[in-house]
């Protein structure tokens, strides 16, 4: 069987808290990302706060979420991270996927669309999920054409759920069930 | 002029209510042992609580309101004579962007098919609208729930998002549908009434 | 949709601490019970820690395991108990049951709360199969658990020592589709 974590240039790989909190401590000086990513308001924490905080959400929803740094093949770099928190406790096979390139000058090199790709495998052929979910904002068009490319099909949106910049965007949703993502891949 | 006569909290044979930590455990508890009703509330696995368990969670919601004010719980009771009916809440309530999502559920049988729903949903979207400010809320239905969907119909909800085959109940595979309101339509919709 | 609580016989209901407490603390005593339903070895554990212990469970969201209480129809008595631990990446779960009062042995209160049990897992946990253990020497239980529609799966040998001697674990199994076939041919009839 092969190694179900190596992507094309990529390989997702365990997250430490301490890592990451230093990492994200740096990426989020970048408003950009933090705009695309999250919905609440930019901020800054130290990194030791993040550690804090990540490995306490780490330990608490361990039995729903399956969490990985995103690193190069090549260098062994950490680019990003990625995750699947399961939702509904598992009853549903469902999951909302959210993953993270942190350096701008990682972006658009096709990186994100590796793990992905990577994580889809894991979520279908290894947890044996039914489907995969995800929310993009309206403003991201490079991730929701990686998204696409992967095999999501848009499935509605949240109208003006964020307000940012004195306007309001829309909330995407989008989703993979199995049965497409089988018929891609296999 | 700002309208503060207009009681928040009363409907025409409903009215919202705290939570009774004495009597509501028994009476909620019950409710949790007729898998079809918490079916139609919950996506997650249903199962019977006992009233001790109930009393926890009340607990861990008041602790909630008060810490994250992110969520707002009343109980539904009779006005005739002020037993619980069910519950009405806004939660998730993401004060940067002004979103959030309601959910409300009649919970004895006795109680249901009499129009609760309709006089509940109109009181919860004024609260949300009227005194959290906020710009649009979501429901969250299960494609299952024929009531719930044709309540939100009726009161202008608009379909936004369709999870296919995202719930697995009872043996079938069903879509999960999110309605959204915004404020300015719910406002259109009474005529700038609040 | 049905009640899928309730059975022929008995009804699932939830665990209330303190009535399992005071329910086990009973049974705990009766040491042919206790060896028929369990590999640990006989304790008896006192009521507040009964309670402990059952409380301890019921913290967690999502729960560990989906624990009910076991009640005749119709006076409400509290016979056992039984419960479902899933392992979800599989869509598998443990299945456990046990009628803690010896009145209601042989009776057909544990197939019915069986049958409960099982329908909760497939229609409401969505798995996949359910697993069980039991000991070689539990011979009323392995025809309960045939009943349901369980096959025996595998053999343990002298898996467990009890009196100087060894004794089997046998492992049985339902999986989802052996079931809905009982299920739909239960309700042409």
């Amino acid at each position: 069987m092969k190694e179900i974590f190596k992507g094309e240039s990529i390989r997702l790989s365990a997250a430490d808290h301490v890592e990451l909190g230093k990492a994200y401590s740096k990426w989020n000086a970048d408003s950009e990302l933090t705009r695309l990513m999250d919905s609440r308001a930019s901020r800054m924490s130290s990194s030791k706060a993040i550690a804090t905080n990540l490995e306490k959400e780490l330990e608490e929803a361990s039995a729903l979420q399956h969490f990985f740094t995103i690193r190069a093949l090549q260098d062994d770099r950490l680019l990003g991270d990625i995750g699947l928190h399961v939702i509904n406790n598992w009853s549903s096979r469902d999951a909302f996927m959210g993953l993270g390139i942190g350096h701008r000058e990682d972006w658009g090199k096709g990186y994100g669309t590796d793990a992905i790709r990577v994580m889809l495998r894991f979520a279908f052929t290894e947890i044996n999920l039914r489907r995969v979910t995800l929310t993009v904002f309206e403003y991201n068009p490079r991730a929701i054409r990686s998204y696409k490319k992967a095999g999501f099909c848009h499935e509605g949106r949240y109208r003006g759920a964020l307000l940012r910049d004195g306007k309001r965007w829309d909330v995407l949703f989008m989703g993979i069930l199995r049965e497409d993502w089988m018929k891609l891949y296999q | 002029m700002l309208d503060i006569q207009t009681q928040l909290f009363e409907a025409k044979d409903i009215r919202f209510g705290p939570i009774d930590h004495e009597a509501h455990p028994e009476i909620e508890s019950k409710w949790t042992h007729d898998a079809e009703f918490m079916r139609l509330m919950e996506l997650k696995p249903v199962r019977p609580l006992s009233p001790a368990m109930v009393k926890k969670q009340y607990e861990s919601i008041e602790k909630e309101m008060e810490e994250g004010k992110s969520l707002f719980y009343f109980t539904i009771r009779a006005r005739e004579d002020d037993h619980l009916i069910g519950k009405a809440l806004v939660e998730w309530v993401d004060w940067t962007n002004g979103n959030g999502f309601l959910r409300l559920g009649i919970g004895a049988a006795e109680d249901r098919r009499k129009g609760y729903g309709s006089q509940a949903l109109p009181m919860l979207l004024r609260y949300a609208f009227g005194e959290l400010n906020l710009y649009r809320v979501t429901a969250v239905v299960p494609a299952y729930n024929n009531g719930a969907l044709r309540l939100f119909q009726k009161f202008g909800f608009m379909e936004e998002v369709r999870r296919r085959k995202a719930l697995n109940r009872d043996g079938e595979i069903w879509d999960l549908v999110s309605f959204g309101l915004l404020n300015s339509e719910w406002r259109e919709q009474n005529n700038g009434r609040g | 949709m049905k009640d899928i609580y309730r059975g022929a016989l008995v009804r699932l209901s939830s665990q209330s601490s303190e009535d399992m407490a005071k329910a086990f603390l009973k049974w705990d005593r009766d040491t042919e019970m206790h060896r028929l339903a369990d590999t640990d070895p006989a304790q008896l554990w006192s009521e507040k820690k009964l309670k402990e212990l059952f409380e301890k469970d019921q913290e967690k969201d999502p729960p560990r395991a989906y624990r009910f209480s076991v009640r005749t129809l119709p006076d409400d008595k509290l016979i056992g108990a039984t419960g479902l631990v899933p392992n979800w990446m599989h869509a598998d779960a443990w299945v456990y049951i046990v009628v803690g009062d010896r009145e209601y042995w042989g009776q057909g209160c544990g197939t019915d709360a069986m049958r409960l049990i099982v329908q909760y897992g497939f229609i409401e946990l969505n798995l996949r199969r359910i697993t069980l253990g039991l000991h070689s020497y539990n011979a009323r239980a392995l025809k309960t658990y045939e009943k349901v529609g369980f096959k025996m799966e595998g053999r343990i040998r002298g898996e467990g020592l009890r009196d100087g001697e060894r004794y089997d674990g046998f492992y049985m199994g339902i999986l989802r589709e052996e079931w809905l076939a009982t299920a739909s041919s239960e309700e042409a009839k």
